[in-house]
């Protein structure tokens, strides 16, 4: 069939092989070129980023780098790695992250079970209940009084209860459930299966995808989170690394307690400069990392996220 | 087990049996459910503050009511034209560029042919989704430094002189916080409508091409057609949360000459509930927040109602 077809445009002109008009040329001429420069407006300040953290101060504060390293160093990340109070966020990121993530998903499966069922009762309102959060909150306030009231402000359970559940993901949660055959669990159910272990033996397996996309849908969102810890938590030694990251990039304020290098950080400002830009690649680097393995899960996480409207 | 047999026979039974039958089903419910409550309803209690004088000696329940002074307050003061106006003004903004971008670019990388060059595009581009929004900022004033930025060199290097301070000013700040937006949200945005493209069957194409049609013409009668609905859906969804720009961004490029710009509905809130300086006025800045809820709800009812008659498919 697109055999026929192809031979349409080669009538035209004999000479060209793929079967292609000028028309179409000219098309992919112009559509290649208006994708190139979108492709390099977003990769140019990556690559810049990425050079200018492994260039010198000199250079860096001179404003001479731009797509290749100069004078290549590491004192950027000596200087970060130096730095007492970004190694301490950086673990609790981490901790934040991995520990967070986990009761996300404990809760959002064991929410999600349950109003995947066809026919349970008193699922709809369930669901409404559910539902109806994601249309209106109580505000900002009352969230901080509440957790002031249950003495949860300034404590990791600040930053780990509030968010457990985020509906859109229970939603895809959800979704996803309803998709398996049910036939399995009339079979199961027939064997005298109950319903808790038809959970554990049957419903997890089947989940692994959408547990893979939902952990990394939480765990980006921990990872990133910042208005949480900005609100709840005051402590220095419980905050995450996106609160140092902007008192250093963009308050551009340095504590001098945490300098412990032996160089003048300081006193530096070029150095100061080449620090940020380090310190971008070593926050960003765990997802970046992790992007290209992991990239078709987010997007079967938007795919997922589609069949609902 | 007797629950074996539950979906032949289930009509013979009464609700109470089934809900008893289920017992195991509600109590995977008991946690989640407890944390809804506690957590998503007992803010909406604590909300009622906005019609009182909160006192925190007082309790939320035993503060005295003062009506809706907090939101008449809040309508007489300078900052409600300022903060809501800069608010629709961002989300409009952020619509008209925001929005067919995407589009545009799924389109065009939809035609493109070669599978090497179409990947390492979508790799790129759906790249900056990931990054936070304090090292997007960072990643910003890094570009746009003054003395150090990439575009200051690049400018240096071909003998010009940079002399723009893209992070003073109300306008500036509005670009900014648009134009970042697109170098961060377009290829992630257009997946969704990469994956409807993909739908297209490709015999139309060719059918198509028997026709005469350019590639042109097959963009316009042929791949737009088939996304219209995803592209309103997800308009309709936009335009419903055109009075919520989320506080993260705006609050973290805020600086002292963009203020008139800058401030937003939900930085302000921020600044005069938890700012210490600005007053810790709980009612006043529930009454605030709630006020744009309430319009947000009201938005997105009315977009809903509308999507249900136009695709007949609304969220609910």
């Amino acid at each position: 069939m697109s055999q026929t077809v192809r031979q349409e445009p080669v009538k035209k002109k004999p000479n060209n092989k793929i079967g292609i008009t000028r028309g179409e040329k000219v098309y992919y001429f112009i559509v290649n070129v208006i994708l190139g420069i979108f492709f390099l407006i977003i990769l140019v300040p990556l690559i810049n980023i990425v050079v200018s953290s492994f260039s010198s101060p000199d250079a860096v504060g001179k404003g001479k780098v731009l797509l290749w390293p100069v004078e290549p160093n590491v004192r950027g990340y000596t200087a970060v790695f130096t730095y007492k109070g970004i190694w301490r966020a950086y673990a609790n990121t981490i901790f934040y992250t991995v520990f967070g993530t986990i009761l996300n998903l404990a809760m959002t499966f064991m929410a999600a079970y349950p109003l995947a069922r066809r026919n349970l009762p008193l699922k709809k309102p369930v669901i409404m209940l559910f539902m109806f959060t994601m249309l209106f909150s109580g505000g900002m306030i009352p969230g901080y009084i509440l957790l002031k009231n249950l003495g949860m402000l300034n404590t990791i359970w600040a930053l780990l209860i509030p968010g457990l559940i985020s509906v859109y993901n229970l939603i895809v949660c959800r979704t996803f459930m309803q998709n398996i055959p049910t036939d399995i669990e009339e079979a199961a159910k027939i064997d005298g299966c109950s319903d808790i272990r038809y959970f554990f033996s049957m419903v997890l397996p089947l989940s692994t995808t959408v547990m893979a996309v939902l952990s990394l849908y939480y765990a980006v969102g921990h990872w990133n989170d910042y208005f949480n810890p900005w609100l709840y938590l005051t402590k220095a030694e419980l905050q995450p690394l996106q609160i140092i990251l902007r008192t250093i990039l963009i308050q551009n304020s340095f504590d001098p307690e945490s300098v412990t290098s032996e160089e003048d950080i300081l006193g530096n400002q070029a150095l100061q400069d080449l620090l940020k830009y380090s310190l971008i690649i070593v926050s960003s680097a765990p997802i970046l990392v992790a992007y290209p393995f992991v990239k078709r899960f987010f997007m079967k996480g938007v795919m997922l996220g589609a069949l609902k409207g | 087990m007797t629950g074996a047999l539950a979906n032949n026979k289930k009509h013979g039974k009464t609700y109470l049996r089934r809900i008893v039958e289920n017992r195991q089903m509600y109590l995977f419910l008991i946690l989640p459910l407890i944390w809804l409550i506690i957590f998503k309803y007992g803010p909406m209690y604590g909300a009622q503050i906005a019609f009182k004088n909160y006192r925190p000696a007082d309790g939320i329940w035993g503060s005295q009511f003062v009506g809706l002074e907090q939101f008449r307050k809040f309508f007489d003061s300078v900052y409600f034209s300022r903060t809501v106006g800069n608010t629709v003004v961002l989300s409009l903004y952020s619509i008209v560029v925001g929005f067919p971008i995407p589009i545009i670019f799924a389109l065009l990388l939809n035609s493109v042919r070669s599978k090497k060059w179409k990947s390492a595009i979508e790799n790129v581009t759906y790249m900056p989704h990931f990054i936070s929004v304090v090292v997007m900022v960072g990643i910003l004033m890094r570009v746009f430094d003054f003395y150090t930025g990439i575009l200051h060199n690049l400018v240096v290097l071909m003998g010009g002189k940079w002399s723009l301070h893209v992070f003073t000013g109300d306008s500036n700040f509005r670009h900014l916080y648009i134009w970042s937006g697109v170098w961060q949200g377009t290829g992630w945005s257009s997946i969704i409508y990469m994956a409807a493209l993909s739908a297209v069957d490709p015999q139309l194409h060719e059918a198509a091409i028997v026709d005469g049609a350019s590639r042109w013409k097959r963009i316009f009668y042929i791949d737009l057609p088939t996304i219209i609905p995803t592209i309103t859906i997800t308009l309709i969804l936009r335009c419903g949360s055109i009075m919520n720009i989320g506080f993260d961004k705006a609050f973290l490029m805020q600086n002292d000459t963009n203020m008139n710009a800058s401030e937003v509905i939900s930085t302000y809130v921020y600044k005069v509930g938890l700012k210490a300086d600005s007053g810790m006025q709980f009612s006043y800045s529930t009454a605030i927040n709630m006020f744009n809820s309430i319009i947000n709800l009201t938005m997105i009812s009315l977009v809903n109602s509308i999507s249900n008659r136009i695709n007949g498919s609304g969220m609910w």
